[in-house]
């Protein structure tokens, strides 16, 4: 899924503290299942706001709403009759959700309301951990399932790099070396011998590299 | 070993003629006056038989290591030119392997480097178009089939002697000696060692190289770094990644007083020479002084590794 995580509080005041109707804008999908911009995220958010315009004595109106998807025109057209009874609109979607919605709603002024992180999983209650770059070229066949890209901080192809350290990487004894992942994995699946294999330069162009990407399946376009 | 030499390289010369090479390393300076890099190669140039400059050493931004190179080479010096994959794209670093090939430099030592998180630039890009391995590819591939990446012809291809480094101490050990022949694969033909201050589990790495025929395909210089204090020896085993020192070495030193642990550790530093150099299969020996160029010559001379050879 797509991780993400709140943005400070003062940061969203300081760009709807001029406004006096503000809606704000959950979505049911990832930013739910990581406790970022679900319902219940939605409704701590509002109170707070409203808290804090309370407290400065401004009349500011605060609504909440949560769609299905923000990432999908059906349910962002669920807030056509309503969206421009707002002065703007802070979503709690990723960056893709906030971005549907400012094209829906192009005259009125929508703000992000967490920052989006990376693509993950839950790893426990309260941890998220990266597990890939969408480099759009998986190479996880050749690397025991674990993937260099998104879990070495080098993005290095044929590692370990001389920084791994009792299994670790270099820039912190907390995050777990890619590499030594891969080769104990090699190890358990009886394919070590694999080790030795050099991974090829990598063409990078299905990546961030090569420009904003699209997926065309005409299979299934209607 | 083939005797055969593949390239101008004063290094490769050395190394296929059967000596003992000597490598060191300069650091070029955080400011734009030559003379800092060149004070550094004046007070070594007879000792070493060719000097590492680094590049942007702990990801700290310094004057480039191509530059400090040509500032070597003008002064009638070897370079061995350091490229990391950090900063640069596969477009620059073929272009600064070309540059370096236009001032005649003919030895290159491909790293990734260090995380950019170590440096003054914390919240800056890096790059890691291409990895350490694969930058061996290149820079083969360029001076061997005379190409670039791209398919296209290199009219005057670089002929660089190409090195990498390896950490015999890093985890987890039971792939070194396959990591080694990895890098053999890729395209390295020398290797600089981290330092060494294990000499027990360096020797037990050599042994494994030497069972797999690698030391047959690749020369190994060992890396070695004189302790200046006690300190220095407890930082360098708690705080850098990848580096073994064994307790002895750090009792040793601070069994003596302050002013004597700076001389302890040039003591601990030849003498770990005079072991190694009678392990089979080593081939030379990288002092990494850091800071501290002026004690290479010492080194050198009380390991028996001086006079240097001439080569033609």
């Amino acid at each position: 899924m797509i991780v993400a995580d709140k943005k400070p509080i003062e940061e969203i005041i300081e760009m709807i503290k001029d406004y006096n109707k503000i809606l704000i804008l959950g979505c049911n999908e990832c930013v739910t299942v990581c406790e970022a911009g679900g319902k219940k995220e939605v409704g701590i958010l509002a109170s707070a706001l409203r808290m804090y315009f309370l407290n400065k004595g401004k009349d500011m109106k605060i609504d909440e709403r949560t769609l299905e998807r923000q990432c999908d025109h059906e349910y962002l057209d669920e807030i056509r009759d309503i969206a421009d009874g707002y002065d703007a609109i802070v979503s709690l979607a990723c960056g893709v959700g906030v971005q549907f919605t400012a094209e829906q709603y192009f005259s009125r002024p929508v703000y992000p309301g967490v920052n989006t992180c990376f693509l993950g999983a839950t790893e426990e209650r309260g941890l998220w951990t990266e597990r890939c770059q969408a480099c759009g070229k998986c190479v996880l066949a050749t690397t025991a399932g674990i993937c260099p890209i998104s879990r070495c901080a080098k993005r290095i192809l044929n590692g370990p790099c001389g920084g791994s350290s009792n299994g670790k990487c270099e820039i912190s004894k907390e995050l777990a070396c890619a590499w030594h992942l891969i080769i104990e994995r090699l190890k358990a699946l009886g394919k070590l011998d694999n080790y030795e294999k050099l991974f090829p330069i990598k063409d990078w162009s299905t990546d961030r590299a090569g420009g904003p990407r699209k997926v065309i399946r005409e299979d299934v376009q209607l | 070993m083939t005797t055969n030499v593949k390239t101008p390289s004063k290094l490769e010369k050395i190394l296929r003629a059967g000596h003992l090479a000597v490598t060191s390393e300069c650091g070029p300076p955080r400011g734009s006056d030559p003379e800092a890099i060149t004070k550094k190669a004046e007070m070594i140039r007879n000792h070493v038989d060719a000097i590492n400059i680094t590049d942007n050493q702990t990801s700290v931004t310094r004057l480039c290591s191509l530059a400090a190179c040509i500032h070597i080479k003008l002064m009638g010096l070897e370079p061995i030119l350091q490229m990391v994959t950090r900063d640069r794209n596969r477009i620059a670093l073929q272009s600064d392997i070309l540059g370096a090939a236009s001032f005649d430099i003919h030895n290159m030592l491909c790293l990734s480097g260090d995380h950019q998180s170590f440096g003054d630039c914390k919240q800056g890009q890096n790059v890691h178009d291409i990895d350490s391995m694969q930058l061996l590819q290149t820079v083969r591939y360029m001076r061997d089939e005379g190409k670039f990446l791209g398919g296209d012809d290199i009219k005057r291809p670089p002929r660089m002697f190409v090195g990498a480094a390896a950490n015999p101490f890093a985890d987890p050990f039971e792939i070194r000696v396959p990591r080694l022949a990895k890098k053999i694969a890729a395209g390295a033909e020398f290797i600089q060692t981290q330092c060494i201050y294990n000499l027990n589990k360096f020797e037990e790495w050599m042994r494994l190289a030497r069972e797999r025929g690698l030391t047959e395909k690749v020369f190994i210089l060992a890396g070695l770094t004189p302790m200046k204090s006690a300190g220095m020896a407890k930082y360098m085993k708690n705080r850098v990644p990848g580096m073994d020192v064994p307790d002895e070495v750090v009792k040793r030193l601070s069994g003596v007083s302050k002013e004597k642990q700076p001389e302890e550790g040039i003591n601990i530093c030849v003498e770990s020479i005079q072991r190694l150099k009678e392990c089979r299969g080593l081939s030379g020996f990288h002092i990494m002084a850091i800071e501290w160029e002026e004690k290479v010559p010492e080194i050198a001379e009380r390991a028996g590794l001086y006079p240097r050879p001439i080569v033609n």
